[in-house]
């Protein structure tokens, strides 16, 4: 039973911080339809600043939580303006190409500014402690985890459906053209989904570090890819979809593994990603979009 | 598909041109330069090649530096029965067609033995064009099996003779590991995690299985995680539910620290076993969850047998020893010299076939040669079986406990 439990809390932990990343990439998506593969990058960044922020300037756990979302989102709308903004006529892939490029650009930046090595602040960590009732024991940073995702999908969801901004951010993601002619400011709107993406991602990151206390400049790039396959699967572009993607696949790489088959358990995700591409591209929520002539 | 055949083929001979224009050999003289009146002139040569530039010349420093302290020192001692030893140095930037040239270089100065190459591949490549003639080779660091079986996967295959190394092979540092769980701790149930695609994860899971199949420990857990995987949870409260009396990770101490980490979190109370990657894991997990883990390392830093050797190379290079291929080079070097030295004491000529292969007879039959970083005897595969130095964390200190060997 205790087994059991466990390994459902270990699922619920993973499944939330992917969903988290996912959110970023489907939100952006959504928007200018672009697959931002710096988003997992900035998941890095986001640890590196609470570590940082930790164990060399010694500051309050919480003043070093807040800084590392602000960077995050900072640097969400910074790539925004600087690499996208100028490319938003030009073709796709040319966008794609450039979000990989900032992706190692912030790798290869993180290795030259922080060093190669792992760093670890496992003698001090963000959250400390083991929750026990009875037989079972949950640690505090996994409960944190969960239930922080929770509420920043609920947090995300009042957004988008019940505010003015929120309901320009569906407008130009249904029709850039005509929302533009509605009056909406078409910088500010994509700005303001980058910083909120990022947020998430400073979330996600701040969450990494209290589970696995530890920043190394490739962090991004797995977590990344793992949470692209969760917005695909969820249908990519939809808010609802992440969640479900991402909890999906933290669910799939626990009950692999559950099952004694951990060495098949990153296959079977991008298996996961293969199949729905084939059967149904537009994933478990997305829309189906009729090309018009 | 033709056009792409032939424009692979084409880049493929620009490289190979390129290959070879480059400057091949960084041919100092040492021996010469400390040359302290050796008689008429008469040296032993040997060819050193190591990677001292390029990607990875952390490893191929170190090496160079430790076996050129050795020889040095011997030098300065009168060499070799009065002769000096006279050494070739070469980079070959952690590439087989260069480590293959300088070999060919080194050949036609009459050279009587290669120390070298450090990078698993060109050591390999290298080890085909000495075995051709049967010159003898020992690298400090190679250490795939296939370096020196022919072929690792059939074993009728046969071995190269004449290739030797001083450290050991991951699937070996497996079986030490499981020894020492029964014999030590009297483990009879175990669990492993290791990095699936990881040739030196592989192989020591690959040793360590086979050793537990002999001394009769039941693994009750096999679980594997990807390269750049941070979540290990869902592993380690599977390993933790099989309650096993040891745990092996043969991988590095930053996932290793996290493994232990969540595996102390799931319940885990197993003694955690590692192998050489784990050097440095107190600063990745608590003191606490560590408490009791052992791995095995190739050297023991700060013990007796090195103790002069560090001083020694912080003296002459200006820095600490900054891992272990220092100190295995530094007996490379002495095993081969020890062998030089054995086929000098015969009466032969230098360079000729029965020299040659007096000192890989010399080598290959070893027994109980005490080195600084072990005692060497070597196996038919022409593999050091030496003791282990067995580091042990207490206190968040990783504290060297005994130098160990099976059988």
């Amino acid at each position: 039973m205790s087994y059991v439990f466990s390994q459902a809390v270990n699922a619920l932990q993973l499944g939330s911080i992917y969903a988290l990343v996912a959110l970023g990439y489907s939100m952006v998506y959504g928007i200018i339809l672009l697959l931002n593969f710096a988003h997992g990058d900035i998941i890095m960044v986001g640890a590196y600043v609470t570590y940082y922020a930790m164990t060399s300037f010694h500051l309050h756990p919480l003043v070093s939580v807040v800084l590392a979302v602000a960077m995050c989102t900072l640097l969400g709308v910074v790539i925004e303006k600087v690499a996208y903004t100028p490319l938003r006529s030009a073709p796709r892939l040319s966008l794609l190409i450039t979000a990989i490029g900032i992706s190692f650009l912030l790798e290869n930046g993180a290795q030259l500014l922080f060093g190669t090595d792992t760093k670890s602040m496992v003698q001090d960590p963000l959250i400390p402690g083991t929750l026990t009732i009875g037989d079972v024991s949950i640690t505090y940073a996994a409960l944190i985890t969960i239930l922080v995702s929770i509420v920043s999908m609920v947090v995300l969801t009042i957004l988008v459906q019940r505010t003015k901004l929120g309901k320009a951010m569906r407008a130009v993601s249904e029709d850039m053209g005509a929302a533009q002619l509605m009056g909406i400011s078409l910088n500010r709107t994509i700005s303001f989904t980058f910083a909120v993406g990022s947020a998430l991602a400073g979330i996600g990151s701040v969450l990494h570090v209290a589970s696995y206390f530890q920043a190394s400049p490739m962090m991004g790039s797995m977590l990344g890819l793992k949470a692209f396959v969760a917005a695909v699967l969820g249908g990519i572009g939809s808010i609802p979809g992440a969640m479900i993607g991402g909890f999906a696949i933290g669910i799939v790489e626990t009950l692999v593994t559950a099952a004694g088959l951990s060495t098949w358990k990153d296959g079977v995700v991008f298996a996961i990603l293969i199949v729905v591409l084939l059967l149904k591209p537009t994933g478990i929520l997305g829309k189906k979009i009729t090309e018009k002539v | 598909m033709k056009k792409f055949l032939a424009l692979l083929l084409a880049v493929a001979m620009t490289l190979a041109l390129v290959a070879c224009g480059g400057n091949s050999a960084n041919n100092s003289n040492s021996g010469d330069a400390d040359s302290t009146g050796s008689e008429g002139g008469d040296t032993i040569k040997i060819a050193l090649i190591a990677n001292t530039t390029g990607d990875y010349a952390q490893y191929g420093i170190p090496v160079r530096n430790g076996a050129m302290l050795y020889i040095d020192e011997l030098n300065a001692n009168g060499g070799i029965n009065g002769k000096q030893v006279e050494v070739l140095e070469y980079d070959d930037k952690g590439d087989g067609v260069e480590a293959v040239n300088a070999f060919n270089l080194a050949m036609d100065q009459g050279i009587t033995a290669v120390i070298g190459s450090v990078l698993t591949s060109p050591t390999i490549t290298l080890a085909d064009a000495t075995y051709e003639v049967n010159m003898p080779q020992i690298s400090a660091s190679a250490t795939a099996q296939g370096v020196t079986q022919i072929d690792p996967e059939d074993e009728s295959a046969g071995i190269r003779t004449n290739v030797f190394r001083s450290c050991f092979i991951d699937p070996f540092q497996g079986q030490t590991m499981a020894h020492y769980a029964s014999e030590k701790l009297g483990a009879t149930t175990a669990a492993i995690l290791y990095e699936s695609g990881s040739d030196y994860s592989e192989g020591c899971m690959n040793g360590f299985v086979e050793a537990c199949g002999e001394l009769g420990i039941e693994i009750v857990a096999t679980e594997a995680f990807a390269t750049g995987d941070k979540d290990f949870n869902a592993q380690m409260t599977k390993i933790a539910a099989a309650n096993p009396d040891v745990v092996f990770m043969p991988f590095y101490y930053s996932e290793a620290g996290l493994a232990i980490t969540q595996g102390r979190q799931a319940g885990l109370t197993a003694t955690i076993l590692g192998a050489d990657g784990f050097g440095g894991i107190k600063d990745y997990a608590s003191a606490e969850d560590l408490e009791g883990t052992v791995y095995g390392s190739g050297y023991a830093p700060g013990t007796e047998s090195v103790a002069q050797f560090e001083a020694d190379y912080e003296e002459t290079y200006g820095e600490a020893v900054p891992n272990m291929f220092a100190p295995l080079a530094y007996d490379a070097a002495m095993l081969m010299c020890e062998a030089l030295k054995a086929a000098e004491d015969q009466g032969l000529t230098a360079g000729s076939d029965e020299y040659k292969q007096a000192v890989i007879d010399t080598i290959a039959s070893m027994s109980g040669v005490e080195g600084i970083t072990g005692t060497y005897t070597f196996d038919e595969y022409n593999n050091p079986e030496k003791s282990v130095a067995m580091i042990q964390l207490q206190g968040g200190e990783e504290v060297f406990t005994e130098f160990y060997s099976f059988n």
